[in-house]
């Protein structure tokens, strides 16, 4: 409330005394994205990666926790754990043992599953660069003014993250991909998360503006699982991903947590690996970057003094459909026509004209007869 | 029930919501309940239809989990925050025997006259509940406005289970050509939970078993065969009526890969072969189109007629295997659609009020009904090659022409040379003073 007050203030120009609460202005608006979009992939498949969707999953949940709405999260997931055969539990997919956290929860809403989750769709994704007939909850519809999460989890080496066991993405690639999408004002700032091997080999190539970016290890380590299930029998999740979970949990909406927090999350000595960051790509100092401004929806109000005058409401439907029905009555159709398919005429076939193979031939046929008769006789086919 | 008005001179029909939940314990202890919610339109959404064009499609591997029922719950008019939807939590609906939900789009008549249609939308989601292994002997529910049956047909004195709170209203309805009781529990009646606003159904169980009537139609599919070269599909329909033969069509897509040999088809029954009155094949082309096979079969009353044909399976090429290929390839479940004999007169009257469950196929004549049933889809292995034999074929050439080339190469061009080994340093000293003595070094 006082935010607005500040902001009603500076906007009459009312004198210094009534609004001291300038600052409180500059605080609120620190950052200049008016959206949150995030990107949340799981490349693995095959029940022993149980951890890969488990991490996916519980970043999926703090995100819709803090804000973010469905419609600006596009979930990709290669393989289906929670309805899974060999899932003893199933619709659950937990992330803490002794089966505590569900993360799967009751409305989940995954964009690509399966065989979908590809490169070719993942950059596609995040370039725009769909088909007309893509449908939107499969699209990143940001503008200039989003701030989009993007975390990767998976298998990963030096310099390339594998997708489901039969291709894999470079590091240039992303790279690049975050540069097309940089060119097209697809982002205002971009937050990289990646979860896999070596992971930060996958963001020493960027070189767009506006880019920040963590990884759980460096390259030459190995990103350890943290727990199995007994009960489940793989490993639940990643150590990063744990600790980077558990950290979430304790945000709120209006949390003022920035970025330096975010940073520490994992230590060498909780993780094993060392995870690291990038920021010389981001323009704002990391430690006045909210984490709500990439994990949450907060949303920035502008307020204006113009009046738009609202059109006159729609009149009520009519039928839609051309011209009126005439009075005549319909009827259901026969499900099963019985009598009308037994005594149905046999299909009238389309007559093609002869295609390759039939032309060879009769061409062959014809070149052998006038080898062998001599040429004299095509007059008389012509 | 929540109503919207339409207001348009022609069509004073307006907006209708309506929901239901039919619940028939079976006699194994399993709990079959079956959600119904109706929405229908009065409004003319596309021009009349033409049944004789179809388009099917069929996805055999997809997984139905919460991620499926979660858009299919944002159709209902009030999502899962009221009435019978509240119900649905996902952790108990696919921790079951069976679960299947489905949405049906199609036009309806309107009224006595039916000149306007008016277009419903028809949601179903059956589950099948294995109460003894999920530990749970009785349910609770709290909720408004909407209609419960209970199927008490099997149990008529209370021998197989008892119902309480018992309800004086009973109704008969007939489902699928069998006349079934249910004890109805109308929620939007008052009277029926009283003072406290919820109702809790205990179903008791009494006897442990007994035998359930076989449906009258029902098919299973299977692949024969061994290897990885041929194979058979056998397709077993069973007809259990006692006296009487109704007409199946049988729609079978079969994909590229697996080559029928449609000159091995058999259809047999009761060890004679029968022949379809009718066939439709259109052959596949590859990685264009499927094989399309619908066949109209007279089933003879009391038998399994099986329907067989060879095929061949292609070897695909590299990039077109999945990701996991030695998983096994899907082929979709056929569809038999049939016109059931019903063993009882059933009701052509289509204003009448009749609960969802049952009104789902419109009976045209009294003494049939129409069903589909679906089998199961098919998994079936393709030749597959090993996908790591590139790099096991590089690593090895590179190796073996290293090692025999390269000796090769060296014995042509390598020449010795003497070398003087390096000497310590104390030696190199004495060596300079030896030189400046004059007396031959080391």
């Amino acid at each position: 409330m006082a935010n607005i007050i500040a902001v009603v203030c500076a906007s009459y120009g009312l004198a210094q005394s009534v609004c001291d609460g300038e600052d409180l202005a500059e605080r609120f608006f620190r950052s200049d994205h008016t959206n949150n979009w995030a990107v949340l992939v799981c490349t693995s498949r095959f029940w022993f990666n149980y951890r890969h969707v488990a991490n996916t999953l519980s970043v999926y949940r703090s995100v819709k926790r803090l804000g973010i709405p469905d419609s600006h999260i596009v979930l990709m997931l290669a393989d289906d754990m929670a309805c899974n055969h060999r899932n003893p539990k199933p619709a659950t997919v937990f992330s803490h043992k002794n089966m505590e956290l569900n993360v799967y929860g009751d409305d989940v809403e995954v964009d690509y599953r399966g065989y979908e989750v590809t490169v070719e769709n993942f950059l596609r994704v995040l370039t725009g660069r769909l088909p007309p007939s893509t449908p939107r909850s499969k699209r990143l519809l940001s503008d200039d003014h989003s701030n989009i999460l993007i975390y990767l989890t998976g298998h990963g080496g030096n310099g390339f993250l594998k997708f489901q066991d039969s291709e894999e993405i470079s590091n240039v690639e992303l790279a690049d991909a975050f540069e097309q999408m940089w060119q097209k004002r697809r982002y205002n700032e971009l937050l990289f998360i990646i979860d896999t091997c070596q992971g930060a080999s996958m963001y020493e190539r960027f070189y767009s503006p506006n880019l920040m970016a963590l990884a759980s290890s460096q390259v030459g380590e190995d990103s350890l699982s943290h727990q199995p299930d007994l009960a489940i029998g793989v490993h639940l999740m990643d150590r990063y991903t744990f600790y980077l979970l558990e950290f979430l949990e304790d945000i709120h909406p209006a949390s003022q947590a920035n970025m330096n927090d975010l940073f520490k999350v994992c230590p060498k000595s909780q993780c094993v690996s060392t995870p690291g960051h990038r920021t010389d790509l981001f323009q704002r100092d990391p430690g006045s970057v909210l984490i709500t401004d990439f994990f949450g929806s907060v949303r920035k109000v502008e307020i204006t003094m113009e009046t738009i005058n609202l059109t006159v409401p729609g009149i009520p439907l009519e039928r839609f459909g051309g011209e009126p029905h005439t009075e005549t009555a319909l009827a259901y159709v026969d499900q099963l026509p019985v009598a009308q398919i037994i005594h149905q005429k046999p299909k009238q076939k389309d007559w093609h004209p002869p295609d390759g193979f039939i032309l060879g031939l009769w061409t062959l046929i014809l070149l052998v007869f006038f080898r062998t008769y001599g040429i004299k006789h095509l007059k008389h086919i012509f | 029930m929540p109503t919207l008005t339409l207001a348009s001179a022609r069509s004073p029909f307006r907006d209708e919501f309506a929901e239901e939940l039919a619940i028939r314990p079976l006699h194994s202890g399993d709990i079959h309940a079956s959600f119904q919610f109706r929405t229908v339109w009065g409004v003319d959404l596309l021009q009349a239809t033409d049944p004789r064009f179809l388009r099917y499609a069929i996805l055999p591997r997809e997984i139905v989990c919460t991620e499926n029922l979660t858009p299919w719950k944002k159709l209902l008019p009030c999502g899962s925050k009221a009435g019978l939807a509240v119900l649905l939590k996902s952790e108990k609906l696919f921790h079951s025997s069976y679960f299947s939900q489905a949405v049906h789009i199609r036009p309806v008549c309107q009224g006595m006259h039916c000149t306007v249609p008016s277009w419903e939308m028809r949601q179903t989601l059956n589950v099948v509940f294995d109460l003894y292994t999920s530990g749970q002997g009785k349910r609770e529910w709290s909720m408004f406005k909407i209609k419960i049956y209970v199927d008490v047909t099997d149990s008529p004195q209370g021998e197989l289970f008892e119902l309480s709170p018992p309800t004086p209203l009973l109704s008969q309805a007939v489902v699928l050509g069998d006349r079934r009781t249910y004890s109805v529990y109308d929620l939007t009646d008052p009277g029926t939970f009283g003072k406290v606003r919820s109702l809790n159904l205990l179903v008791r169980w009494k006897a442990d078993n007994g035998d359930m009537l076989r449906p009258l139609l029902h098919g299973e599919r299977y692949v024969a065969g061994f290897g990885l070269q041929t194979g058979e599909i056998h397709t077993l329909i069973y007809n259990n009526h006692p006296y009487r033969a109704f007409p199946v069509l049988l729609l079978e897509t079969v994909p590229w890969y697996l080559r029928l040999y449609i000159h091995t088809l058999t259809v047999t029954s009761k060890n004679r072969e029968n022949k379809p009155s009718y066939i439709h094949y259109q052959p596949s082309k590859d990685r264009l189109r499927p094989h399309l096979l619908e066949m109209l079969v007279q089933l003879p009353p009391n038998s399994v007629t099986e329907v067989t044909v060879q095929f061949e399976r292609a070897l695909l090429k590299w990039t077109e295997y999945p990701p996991d290929p030695n998983h096994g390839f899907y082929v979709g479940s056929s569809v038999l659609s049939a016109l059931v004999p019903s063993l009882v007169a059933m009701d052509t009257n289509i204003t009448q009020e009749h609960p969802l469950f049952s009104s789902f196929f419109l009976c045209k004549e009294e003494s049939s009904y129409f069903m589909r049933v679906y089998t199961e889809p098919l998994l079936v292995n393709l030749p597959t090659p090993d996908f790591s034999m590139p790099y096991n074929v590089i690593c090895l050439t590179c190796t073996v022409v290293a090692v025999g080339y390269g000796s090769f190469y060296n014995l042509l061009t390598r020449t010795f040379q003497v070398e003087e080994p390096s000497q310590s340093l104390a030696k190199r000293l004495a060596n300079v003073i030896r030189r400046w003595r004059g007396v031959p070094q080391l």
